[in-house]
């Protein structure tokens, strides 16, 4: 890896800034402010402002971010794994096997356990669950 | 690497920096054309011929519109989000090459100038970071206006953007796995030639769609659904959560957001092309042509094969009805990264037998 490689990266970051940054500093500038109280409320469709915005959203959205963590890590080793596939040979295709199999199976004990359903109300899950893997669950 | 180099580096980031401006004016009318025309309307017609000036207009009246600050806002964050999308946006074309490398003399000495911001080795990895990098721009978008629909808009963004990326990333191993080879420019060149069949030599380009034909599909469903176009538009459904992410940016902060998408949805047609449809290579005819027409008509191929996917975008955009969130979902995780897992492990077999012959002989 030679580091001047990442020159025209550096350069175009610069430009790209610089362009973001000056147009909107020059258009906050020229362009003419009359705030109002009405105009500074939070959007809710045209609406006085009921209630302060929630500031927590449903846990699936975190179980989905820390899935993807787990695929994320998985895909980084498989492109180290298919950038030398020629030097590594049957060795590597077997390392690689046994690692994506833990991550499938990961996948289907997730999928299993319901993490990747979409409204689904608890109480539904665990009227879908057997009687005695429920009961465990209660107790837990 | 003297200073003409340097120079060269310069010209070189400043003209791709100049063809993304241009494309995404240019993109932004031909969707709205298109669009108009799949729905029995005229389009923009009032601003330049055939209304091709239209972008440009809006962009100036964005350029003078005020830009309102709401009260509930995380200054900081709320500033910082425009620019996180914008410049992620015209870094992630920079390792897409879009020409035929050529040669000039400058200084007394023959230099090679590549058509592609930068050839990294590592170029498909920098890919998919810089399109994690974008991500940010969306969740702290949503969590800075300190407002109802940004911040739903804003995490579901964020769960599509992250699910439909490992299907992407899950997607490209395959193409680096056949091409053997991160590096972009290797992989136009690995499809640079014609297929051989049965020991024929069939004239069909050897484009990697051919055999990786599971791996573009999935790449393409992730790229509409990475760019969060219709139908996985869900981020700013408008009936549900107003625009989403955006509601409380107005004047040149959305116009930021608006330019990002755009060039992440052309930077993606140009990924699908480089990466399955054998990027600019094509027929030049050396020597038959002259030789700066033999030297441009790679760059024409280029935007065809580009233009046919942006249709493709804007097509989808007008027949197909949005998702529903749940539907999303499964279709990311119980349905395209088990496929993608399933192809790879078939695909990476089948390339072990071939390469190092079976495994007990």
């Amino acid at each position: 890896m030679e580091l001047s490689d990442y020159l025209p990266i550096a350069v175009m970051f610069i430009l790209a800034s610089a362009f973001a940054g000056v147009s909107l500093v020059v258009s906050y500038l020229i362009s003419y402010k009359r705030p109002t109280p009405e105009k500074l409320e939070p959007y809710e469709c045209g609406i006085v402002t009921e209630a302060e915005p929630i500031q927590r959203f449903p846990v699936k959205f975190y179980l989905v971010a820390i899935l993807f963590v787990i695929f994320d890590v998985e895909i980084v080793f498989l492109f180290a794994w298919a950038s030398v596939f020629g030097e590594l040979g049957w060795g590597g295709v077997a390392a690689v096997t046994v690692f994506t199999l833990m991550i499938v199976e990961t996948l289907g004990y997730v999928w299993k356990r319901g993490a990747l359903d979409w409204n689904v109300s608890r109480r539904a899950r665990y009227r879908a669950a057997p009687p005695a893997e429920a009961a465990q669950e209660m107790a837990a | 690497m003297d200073w003409i180099d340097v120079l060269l580096v310069v010209a070189r980031v400043v003209a791709v920096f100049a063809l993304l401006m241009g494309v995404c004016t240019l993109l932004v009318w031909f969707e709205r054309k298109v669009v108009a025309d799949m729905q029995n309307r005229v389009g923009p017609d009032r601003a330049g011929p055939w209304g091709i000036l239209q972008t440009v207009a809006d962009g100036v009246k964005l350029f003078f519109k005020e830009q309102v600050t709401p009260r509930k806002v995380e200054l900081g964050l709320y500033l910082a989000a425009p620019m996180l999308a914008a410049v992620p946006a015209f870094l992630m074309f920079m390792v897409v090459p879009f020409g035929r490398p050529f040669t000039i003399t400058l200084g007394g000495e023959e230099r090679l100038v590549p058509l592609q911001g930068a050839d990294l080795n590592v170029g498909l990895l920098y890919v998919l970071a810089m399109s994690s990098v974008a991500v940010y721009a969306v969740v702290l978008a949503g969590w800075s206006s300190g407002s109802k629909y940004p911040l739903l808009g804003g995490v579901r963004a964020t769960a599509q953007a992250i699910s439909y990326e490992a299907a992407m990333g899950l997607s490209l191993v395959p193409v680096v796995l056949f091409t053997g080879s991160m590096r972009i420019s290797e992989i136009v060149a690995a499809q640079s030639s014609t297929l051989t069949f049965l020991g024929w030599n069939i004239g069909f380009p050897a484009w990697n769609v051919v055999v990786l034909a599971p791996s573009f599909l999935i790449f393409t469903i992730s790229a509409v659904a990475e760019t969060n176009r219709a139908p996985f538009d869900l981020v700013e459904a408008e009936q549900e959560i107003v625009g989403g992410f955006h509601t409380e940016y107005s004047g040149l902060r959305f116009a930021l957001f608006f330019l990002a998408e755009y060039i992440n949805m052309f930077t993606m047609s140009a990924l699908a092309v480089t990466l399955f449809f054998g990027g600019w290579s094509g027929p030049a005819w050396d020597g038959v042509l002259p030789a700066a027409v033999s030297a441009l008509l790679p760059t024409v191929w280029f935007f065809v094969k580009v233009l046919v996917f942006l249709f493709i975008f804007v097509w989808l955009r007008a027949t197909l009805p949005r998702l529903r969130y749940d539907q999303l979902m499964t279709l990311g995780w119980k349905r395209l990264i088990p496929s993608s897992l399933v192809w790879l492990f078939f695909i990476g077999g089948a390339l072990a037998v071939r390469r190092f012959g079976l495994p007990w002989s």
